[in-house]
Parts: C-alpha cells; structure tokens; sequence
C-alpha cells in the first residue's frame, strides 16, 4: 500500500502517481450488498462474466472456470446478468 | 561560458526570428494547427523539418485545442516541444492551457498578440496574453525582434529547469513585431546553442515499461494541496529565471532582467507598460527630459510571475503611475496591468495616482501625440481610465 | 533618421520592398525597420508600408507620420493627394510609377523622380508587379543604399530564373529613374 504524504510541499509533482497499479490496493469490496457466488457445476467456461466484469474482479483459472476477487468486487450484479446458465447467484452480504 | 560563441547579424521579423530560436534550441516536436490566426512561425518551421534543417516531428493538427494536447503529450513523453498561436486560437486552447501547467509540462508557445474577436479584427491587443495570464504559464513579452529571439531559448532554459517545470508563453506584439523585419543577432546553429541549452533531461516521463498515472483524480482530500504546489512553483521560478537571465548574458552578451527601466531615479511620473511601444515611450521620455520633465518607464519583460520586488523599488517614490494596457476587462476596476500595478502598490503600502490608459485595441496605432496626451491627462487632471485616441 | 512611407495596392509589392529596402540596409550595417501596415489583407487594396533607416538603433515603432521620402508604386494612387501628400513637408521626395512626366499639378515644385516600372515590370516580369523596379528607382534616385546591398538580399529571397528576372528590374529602375525637379 502506497502512503501519500500529508503536506502540500512533499507531494509529487504536478500530482503524478509515480508507481503503476496503486487501484489494486484500494478495497472496494466493502462496498457490496450482494455478492456473486459461482455454480460449477452450471459454468461452460464461456468467460461472459471474466468479459464484462467493469472491475476486472472475475478471476480465470487456467482450465477456464472463474472465481471472484471478493477484495474488489463490488457486488454490481452484471457477471450474474450476462450469465446464459444462470451459474451465479447474487447471495446477500453476510446470508453466507 | 564566454561572449565567443558565433552570431550572425541579420533582418528577420519576429515571426522567423522565434522560428529560428526554435530551430536552434534543436526541438523534438511541433504541433500546431495551421491556419488562420497562425503566424509565419510555424509556416518556417514546417519549411525547415521538410528540408531536413531540423531534424523534429511537425503535427499539423485540426484544433488549436489538439495543438496543445499534442503538444502537452510529447511533452510528458520527455520531448521538447513548442506550439505558437494567436488570438482565437488561444481562446481554443483554453482548457489544455491549465492542463499543461498543472501537469507541470515545461511547454513553450509563442503567442503572437492579437485582439480577440468580435468584431472580427486580425491586429494586435493583449486579450490573448490577459486571457492566459491566470493559467500558470511564466509569461514573457518582448519588445523587439531580437527580444523574441532571445526569450524562446530562454524560455526552454526557464521552463525544462528541474526546480521549474512549468511552461512559457513568449509574447510578441501581433503585426507590430510578427510581421516588422529588424536587425538582429542569431547563433550560427544549434551546436553552438546547445552550450547554452542543452539536451531536455525529463523528470517522470511516460515510458510503457515504468507505468505512472499523470492526471489522476484528486477530490476535495488532496486537490488543494496539489494546487497549492503550483502556486508555489511559479513563485519560486523568478530566482531561476534571474540566474537564466544571467547566464544568457554570459552567453551571448544582451542583458535581460525582469523589467527594464529608464530614468526612475528621480522621476515624477513613471509609465508602466508591456511590449512593444516600450521603445516609443523610451523615446518620449527622452524628449520629455529635454523638457525638463521629470518622467521615467518601466516596461515588463516578464509578467508571470509578477516581478512585484522589482516594480515597487522602480515605482515606490513616483507621485503619477500611467499604467497602459493594449486590452479590457470588461466590467472590472481598470485594465488587467492596471489591477496587477493597483493591487502590488496597495500590497505594500503605497498609493500614488494612477492612470489606466487604453490604448492600440486592434493594432490602433499608438502615437508621440497620444504619449503627451497621457502625460497631460495624469498630471492636470484626475482622470481614472482614459481611452486613448477613440473618436467621440 | 530616414523614414519613407511606401503607396501600393495588395499584390503589387509594397511590403516586399520595404523588406528588401530594410535588409539591404541592415547587410550595410546600419539600423533599420520595416513596417507593415496591413489594411484589408486582399489583392487590389490600398496598403502602405513604412521603412525608416538610421545609424542608431531604431526604438519607435508607430507608422511614418512625416515622410522624407514617398514612394508610389501603383502609378493610380497618385491621384489620392491627401493619402499621398499626408504629413510631408517641402523637403519631401516622391518617386511615383508613371510613364510621362504629366504629373498632377499638386505635386509642382516638390522635388518628384518619376520612372516607368509598369513598362519594366512587363518587360522584365511579364506582370505588373512593381516591387524590385521601384526600390531600383528609389535607390537611383537618393542612394539610400548601394544597388549591391540590395542585389545581396535579393538572393535570399527569389532565385533561379525569377531573381534573375527581378535584378534586371532592380537595375533599370535604378538607371531609368529621372528627376522632374
């Protein structure tokens, strides 16, 4: 996790971020009320969900089944939506 | 360095005299959008890539709003890059202008002075320069055709400095020196130049394998902050751009300072002025010391930063300030130097007369009747703003 | 100081030979400014343009309000008296583009140089473009500067057949130039 400085004279200048990636350490997981839970036995590896994920928060595996990044997945619903088999389900936050 | 580095004396006007500046401070890449208000800058430095003479990429883009974003990326890429405009292609160029100077990159751009339309007029006023002199850019103006030349390499100097990045507007008066063909003095080449400016040394480029986020979003938590910097950053430039001065002197003999100034000593009455009727009004004063008037000038070489230290020791024991501005802010308590003088007078305690003169809107010409005129105005009478030479 | 204000219409020159004027005194050494003074920027318009040469250097940069020397290259301005004779005194020179002596009656006892740069123009360009012919004739007339200077410059702005062309302009202007007094 990248720590900025607090004072205006010891930030970079012109505001660059001069480190690649720092959203990875951003938490936005905290932020579902809902969350995907992948269906094996439905899933025929069409990668629908890895596609449209806004958050890139669908994981492939290397046999082309998916798992979800629950540190960043917001909970949108849309990997769900696009799915033709209805393998994923959007559970309640903490009915798990 | 010593004064033995090659020049050659010359008759160019300032549109191919910056044009030659840019060419010699050996530049990577040019944008610009080609057409009307274009100068003769970049017609040259067109002419110059296509014969091989420079060795840069020329981007003829669609916009003036592309001539600078093109200009703006190169130059987070670690080019050094330039762009020149006039009047409305300013005015289009808005946005990117805060852009460039809030990313820090050490563009340079010379803007040939013109009146902003309507009605619709190609000669020159200061609107542009007015219109950019919020936006952070370090502003230069010249006086002469050999002051254009001089300025953009020493704007490059100024603005690639590691303890600057910041990028620099080069005023010239539109007409009155774009198109005026003086004597100058010019380098041999770019070798000889590259003594004085060598090759731009980037910090933080754009580079596909060491990945950064230029521009990024900064909310109310860090925006202040950021902006905070910058205002700091374009204050702390004039020592710099004093040290560049200086060892542009050691360079190539001529002697730049933030302002110049004649006959302040002793004077009654100073006028306070940008660009090119500098020299008209030097003229005057003489005259009007042959007179035994006591009046003195003062005309700004740089306009951002403001040289507030230098003005006040030039102004401080001056009974009448004529302060002449080639432009208006509609609406406002006087013209846009009128308000920079009024405010750095009040910032340190004085309050002498002052006179805002209007004056050359749309390359109106400005006259040795019309100096007198506002030497009259200023001292018999307590006129607050005048437009000089308008009919009615 | 020598200031000279230059008559014309769009597309004939006029701001081409105050530039050559002011370069060849420049490559001579001396101070000098060449001033435009754009009107409506179209073929056919009156437009002036201002040179003013010194051995100091030159600091004021408004248009020529008084003359020493006026010169007219489109041989119909002439009629335009107060254009033409705006701010000049009686030690004014004229150098005017007209093929007989028959000048207007205004211009008597002023000291008038008259050459026919419409006939060298024909003859030399084969259009009625009048600028080397006239900063020739100019140049016979006051020698201003050398006709060398003035050759010297040319050559960084034309070349080939048309510098050619335009020297010999240049020079028979220079050499047909004559006084009316």
């Amino acid at each position: 996790m990248v720590k900025w400085p607090n004072k205006w004279m010891e930030l970079p200048i012109g505001g660059v971020i001069n480190v690649p990636a720092t959203s990875v350490d951003v938490k936005t997981g905290t932020w579902r009320s809902h969350r995907p839970v992948v269906n094996l036995d439905k899933c025929i590896k069409c990668l629908m969900c890895w596609v449209s994920c806004p958050d890139n928060s669908i994981i492939r595996l290397d046999d082309d089944y998916v798992d979800v990044d629950y540190y960043h997945c917001k909970g949108c619903g849309i990997c769900a939506n696009v799915c033709p088999t209805d393998a994923i389900d959007m559970v309640e936050e903490g009915g798990i | 360095m010593s004064i033995t580095v090659r020049q050659i004396r010359t008759g160019l006007n300032g549109d191919e005299a910056v044009a030659y500046a840019v060419k010699h401070a050996n530049v990577d890449v040019i944008s610009a959008y080609p057409i009307t208000p274009q100068t003769i800058i970049v017609e040259r430095l067109s002419e110059f890539v296509y014969n091989g003479e420079l060795d840069a990429e020329f981007i003829p883009v669609e916009s003036e709003h592309s001539a600078l974003s093109a200009a703006l990326g190169a130059s987070l890429a670690g080019a050094r890059v330039f762009t020149a405009t006039a009047s409305q292609g300013l005015a289009l160029m808005y946005e990117i202008l805060y852009i460039t100077s809030s990313l820090r990159a050490p563009v340079v751009m010379a803007l040939g002075n013109r009146a902003f339309s309507a009605p619709i007029n190609i000669h020159c006023s200061h609107d542009d320069a007015y219109a950019a002199r919020d936006a952070g850019w370090i502003q230069f103006f010249a006086e002469t055709v050999q002051e254009a030349y001089d300025l953009t390499l020493i704007a490059y100097r100024v603005s690639e400095d590691r303890d600057v990045l910041l990028p620099s507007i080069i005023n010239l008066d539109g007409f009155i020196l774009t198109h005026s063909v003086e004597p100058l003095n010019i380098f041999a080449d770019s070798e000889e130049v590259s003594r004085f400016l060598p090759e731009r040394k980037p910090v933080n480029p754009i580079d596909p394998d060491n990945p950064i986020t230029y521009g990024p979003l900064a909310l109310p938590d860090y925006y202040m902050e950021i902006k905070r910097q910058q205002a700091e950053a374009i204050y702390s430039s004039k020592p710099i751009i004093n040290r560049v001065f200086e060892e542009y002197k050691e360079f190539s003999g001529r002697r730049y300072s933030p302002l110049k100034t004649l006959y302040i000593d002793d004077a009654e009455t100073i006028f306070v002025l940008l660009g090119s009727t500098a020299g008209t009004i030097r003229h005057m004063v003489r005259k009007w010391r042959r007179e035994n008037k006591r009046v003195g000038v003062v005309s700004l070489t740089l306009y951002r930063p403001f040289p507030e230290e230098e003005l006040i020791e030039a102004i401080k024991d001056a009974k009448n300030i004529v302060v002449m501005d080639r432009s208006f802010s509609y609406g406002s308590p006087g013209g846009q130097l009128f308000m920079d003088v009024s405010s750095t007078l009040l910032k340190y305690g004085l309050s002498p007369r002052i006179l805002n003169v209007i004056y050359g809107l749309g390359g109106r010409d400005f006259t040795p009747d019309l100096a007198e005129k506002a030497l009259h105005l200023v001292v018999e009478t307590d006129e607050k703003i005048v437009w000089l030479g308008v009919r009615g | 100081m020598i200031e000279i204000r230059w008559h014309g219409r769009g597309g004939q020159g006029v701001v081409t030979s105050s530039i050559l004027l002011s370069q060849a005194a420049i490559y001579e050494g001396k101070y000098a400014i060449h001033i435009p003074e754009f009107g409506p920027e179209r073929r056919g318009a009156p437009v002036r343009s201002y040179t003013r040469i010194d051995d100091e250097e030159i600091e004021i940069r408004y248009g020529v309000l008084n003359p020493d020397i006026v010169v007219v290259i489109d041989p119909t301005l002439i009629t335009y008296k107060e254009l033409i004779l705006e701010g000049v005194d009686e030690e004014t020179r004229f150098i005017f583009n007209i093929h007989d002596s028959n000048v207007p009656g205004d211009y008597r006892g002023r000291h008038v140089f008259m050459v026919d740069a419409y006939r060298i123009a024909l003859d030399t360009l084969g259009r009625p473009i009048y600028n080397t012919a006239m900063l020739g004739a100019l140049i016979g007339a006051t020698n201003i500067v050398k006709l060398d200077s003035a050759i010297e410059v040319m050559r960084n702005r034309f070349s080939g057949e048309v510098l050619e062309r335009n020297i010999q302009a240049l020079k028979r202007g220079y050499s047909e130039v004559i006084s009316l007094g």
